[in-house]
Order: structure tokens, then sequence, then C-alpha cells
């Protein structure tokens, strides 16, 4: 995948079992953005191809995808006062008939998306008097309702606090939906995605369980900081210690 | 914003439409009193009343009538055109005018007037058309393949659009005299003095294809609020969209200002003006900009009429000298919120 004359990805070659956390973690610049938006279909790549459920994805058209996959990027801003209930309703775009109109249905799933990311009864609010976090929220409520067997997320803790961050990511963890996520938190990657994906300047470096893939040796290659990673039981914890200079080597 | 406040908000300017359309009607030099302009109106839509006089009836069906009517498909066609464009580029300041068809309006206009191809109005329009037609070809043909930027959508327009500006005022001092600058300049204010059934008759048929189908991709609309990767990622095919809408509104803009001549503001501030009655959601906003900006040039064309009566001032000058006020009310009533 180029732009101009710069290589963003090569040779990257991933897949996600149904139901599935997978984490996509590296450094600014490593190609995480790119990668999750050719896997969304938004950005076609260069050479070679992306298939959901078997299907390929150029085959299936933009409604096609969109039935099955959803895609939440960073910040998708607009000056427009929205509602919120209209921008989740949304999501149910690809799932109406050409000429079809909203459905009861479509209000109940709109409904039970916001309940989902705690923003129930925001319904009503407009987007303007929304925070940076709510906002956030409310496009991946968007998301959700577009009813997906995939959903990819670009950064979507960004804007968040910690308690928002968290109940995200348990709430990711619980869906049966097949997640990709891209996260710039080592340990929550670590904590919440059952499968990694590490990329480092487009290049794909490391990809497997947790558990697997983080060692401190790679996370100071790839991210430039110490790091102590203990491992029991299938479960990954990794803290952070300080950039490589300033911390003791072990 | 409920369904049902929307649906009444479209009931009560539909009613305001016929309201003013009837008032601008039976008002007018010639004498002519309302009981006698209903039975004209009566008499050509087939009921049995006993018809006017040929010079009275003259004066209804072809003078006033044909005005009116191009007077609410005209400001109904720029106000919608003004909305999809919006939503489009994303660019809360696009009109119909953006896609640099009024500019290339003026160029054709401006040439059969000078050089004097064929005879009198017909020409001009006809000069008109052609040109606004080129200039959006050219747009189109600049602006560049695939998915180009709301901005760069803008720019080309505004670029093609000096250009052409560029054009007529050269032709202008170079070639024109007296009568064809004074009749340019009437012609460049916009003024419905000089409509014709034939006219209007090409005028709804464009408008009303465009309209609908803006409404039909109106949903889409929305979509496009979060910039094209949102939309896509909702299943919406941009380019078509883009392209649905770009054609429509350049089709309508070009045939509107062939026939009326370039009134401004009607659709920069409708569509503004119709979100703070109704909210954003196109499938309501589109009809409702379109109502609205038919009342507002029937209403705009007899205050023309009226002001200053017996001189005629072009719509064009109403629409500035109303536009600007209401903007500011519009921008005051979004810094309250």
């Amino acid at each position: 995948m180029k732009a101009g004359s710069t290589t963003i990805l090569e040779d990257v070659d991933v897949s996600v079992a149904a139901g599935q956390v997978l984490g996509v973690i590296g450094p600014n610049g490593s190609g995480k953005s790119t990668l999750v938006r050719c896997l969304a279909g938004i950005t076609p790549a260069d050479s070679g191809t992306v298939t959901l459920d078997g299907d390929v994805l150029t085959d299936l058209g933009v409604r096609g995808v969109a039935r099955r996959l959803a895609f939440v990027g960073q910040a998708e801003h607009t000056d427009i006062d929205h509602r919120v209930d209209d921008v989740v309703r949304l999501g149910r775009l690809p799932h109406r008939g050409r000429f079809g109109g909203a459905t009861a249905a479509d209000t109940t799933i709109c409904e039970a998306a916001l309940a989902a990311v705690g923003l129930g009864g925001f319904g009503s609010r407009h987007w303007n008097g929304l925070s940076g976090g709510e906002r956030q929220r409310v496009h991946i409520a968007r998301a959700l309702a577009q009813e997906p067997h995939v959903l990819i997320l670009d950064e979507p803790l960004n804007h968040l606090d910690i308690h928002h961050q968290f109940e995200l990511l348990d709430l990711l963890r619980a869906l049966p939906t097949t997640v990709v996520i891209v996260l710039h938190d080592i340990p929550l990657a670590a904590r919440y995605c059952d499968e990694l994906l590490v990329l480092d300047e487009g290049r794909a470096v490391a990809a497997g369980a947790p558990a697997d893939v983080l060692s401190p040796t790679l996370i100071a290659d790839v991210f430039r900081v110490q790091a102590d990673v203990k491992k029991s039981d299938r479960q990954v914890s990794v803290e952070l210690v300080g950039t490589l200079t300033s911390a003791t080597t072990e | 914003m409920s369904r049902s406040r929307s649906s009444v908000t479209l009931v009560l300017l539909t009613l305001a439409l016929v309201a003013v359309m009837a008032v601008a009607l039976m008002v007018g030099g010639g004498s002519i009193t309302p009981e006698q302009t209903f039975r004209a109106l009566a008499t050509h839509v087939g009921l049995p009343v006993e018809p006017l006089p040929r010079l009275a009836d003259s004066v209804v069906w072809q003078l006033r009538t044909p005005r009116v009517v191009l007077a609410a498909v005209a400001g109904a066609g720029l106000a919608a055109c003004g909305c999809v464009l919006q939503a489009v580029t994303r660019n809360a300041l696009a009109d119909p005018y953006l896609l640099g068809i009024s500019s290339g309006a003026s160029t054709g206009a401006v040439l059969a007037l000078t050089v004097g191809l064929g005879a009198g109005a017909v020409s001009v329009a006809g000069g008109a058309l052609v040109g606004g037609i080129t200039a959006f070809a050219l747009v189109f043909a600049l602006m560049g393949r695939g998915l180009v930027s709301s901005t760069r959508i803008v720019l080309t327009g505004v670029v093609v659009g000096q250009l052409f500006s560029a054009v007529t005022s050269l032709i202008v001092t170079a070639w024109g005299d007296a009568d064809s600058t004074r009749s340019l300049t009437y012609w460049l204010l916009g003024s419905l003095a000089a409509a014709r059934w034939s006219s209007v008759l090409l005028c709804i048929g464009v408008v009303a294809v465009a309209v609908a189908a803006f409404q039909l991709v109106s949903p889409s609309l929305d979509a496009l609020a979060f910039g094209h990767d949102s939309a896509t990622s909702m299943g919406i095919n941009v380019r078509t969209v883009r392209l649905v809408v770009l054609l429509g509104a350049a089709a309508a803009t070009a045939t509107i200002v062939a026939a009326v001549g370039a009134i401004g503001f009607v659709g920069l501030i409708v569509p503004h003006a119709a979100r703070l009655l109704v909210g954003p959601r196109h499938k309501v906003l589109l009809p409702v900009s379109a109502a609205s900006g038919a009342v507002f040039l029937v209403a705009a064309d007899l205050a023309g009429r009226l002001a200053f009566a017996p001189q005629q001032i072009p719509v064009g000058v109403v629409t500035a000298l109303l536009g600007v006020p209401v903007f500011l009310l519009i921008l005051r009533r979004q810094d309250a919120r």
C-alpha cells in the first residue's frame, strides 16, 4: 500500500477468527490506521485482497460490506447539530431497502446500541452539546446499530475517560462480534485482546496471542520503552517502566 | 424535531405559498379585480366561468401567472440546490452558484446580447443555458476523478466562476454598447419580468426531476455529514450520490439562471433558515427548503413590484436586501444556542 513514493504497508497478512478481539498496536506511522481502513474497505489496497466470511470485499459492494462490517474512524467531525438518535439511526441505512423508511425495529436497535455504550436516554440530545468522549461513544453506538459481524475501530479509546475505556473494552469483549481494534495502550491491549498484531514501519513484526507476542524485548524494539511483562495462566500483564535509557536493564 | 412537527411545518409552508401566490396574482397594473383574476385562472383551468375580455385575460394569464409560478419554481429550485450542495461539499457557504454556473450563464447571455445570435429574449436564455452548462462541464472535468475532497469541489467551482466572470467583463468592455450593457446588468440582477410560459414549463420540468432525485438520496446526504469515510462505512456510495447531486443541481441551476438571471441569496440562506425550523435531517429539510424558497421568492418579487410602484425593482436586488438581515438573524440565533 503506497502513498506517493512512500510505502505505508507492505506484506501484511492478517486473519481474525470469528468472535475474537484482535488488537493492532504499533508506534505512530506504523500503518495501523491504513491497515484497518483497508480491512474495512474504506481505502483500497494497491495489491492483495481482503475477504470477509470468505467473500472478497470488493465483490460485496459498499452496501453489502456495510451490512456485515462496521467501521469507526478517528475524529469524525461535523458542524451540523444532529440529534444523537438520528446519528445512531444512520447505522440502519445499510439494512433498509432502497426506498424504505425507518421501522419500529430500527428504533429498538438504536436505543439498545445507545444503552450499550452507556448513553441510554441521550437520544434527544444534540451533537454540539456533547463532549468529545460522548461523541465518540455515539459513533460506536452507530456502528453497533449496523448489527455487524465484524466491528473495526480505529483508536476508539482516544478522548474517553478511563472509566469509559474499560466499559467499552468490556463491552467489545462480551459481544459475539469479531472486533479489530487499534490501540495505543499496550497494557489494555494485553489484557483485553485475544490476538495481537504488532506493526512497525509498515510491516507486521509479530502476530499471535498476547502471551506469545509480548515480551520486554519486543516492546523495547518496537516501542522503545522498558516494560515488565508478567504472564500467568494465559493472562498477560504489562507494566510500562520508562524510557530505555532511564530505567535499569534486566 | 418530531416527525409530526415537521409535517405541520410543511403543511403551513404550503398554505403560505398558496396564499402569497394568490396575493401576487391579484396585485399589479391593469386594474384587474381579484374576482376577475379568479375568473381568468378558472377559465384556463377549464372551469365553466365567464371568461374575461382578451386584454385583461392576457395580463393575468400571460404576464402575471407565469411570473408568479416561475418565482415559486425558481425559489424552490435554488433553495433545494443550495441545501444538497451544502451537504455534499460539507460547506455551509455553498450555494447553487458555487459550481460556476451563474458566471458561465452570464457569459453565454452577454455573448448572445453582443454578438446578437437569433432574436431577443430566447437567444439570451439559450446563450445563458449553454454558458451555464459549459461552465459546469469545465468544473466537472477539472474536479478530478475518484473521490475528491469537498474543498476541491468548492475551489474548482470558484476558480471556474472567476474565469467566466472575467470573460464576461472582457466581452462587455471590449464589444458592449450602452444598450447591451444595461440589459446585461439588469439580467445579472435577476428579474422575473420576462417570464413566459415556455421558460416556466421547462423550469418546472427540470426542477421537479432534480428535486425528486435529491429526495431519493436524502438519507445518504445525512450520512455525508461525517465525511466520506464514515459515509462509505455506512454503505453509501459517495461517488454516486455526489454525481446525482452535482448533475441535478447543475441542470436545475442552469435552467433557472437562463430563465431569470442570477438571483442571489436564495440558495445560500434559505436552507439555513429551514434548518433552524426543522433540523438537519435531509428527508425533511429538503422539502422544507424548497417550499420556503418558493414562498421567499414569490414574496420578494411581490415586494419588488410594490415597493416603488410603478417602478419594478429586480427581484435579485430584493433578495439581497432581505437576505443580509435574515442571514444576520440566523447567525445570532445560532450563537444563542
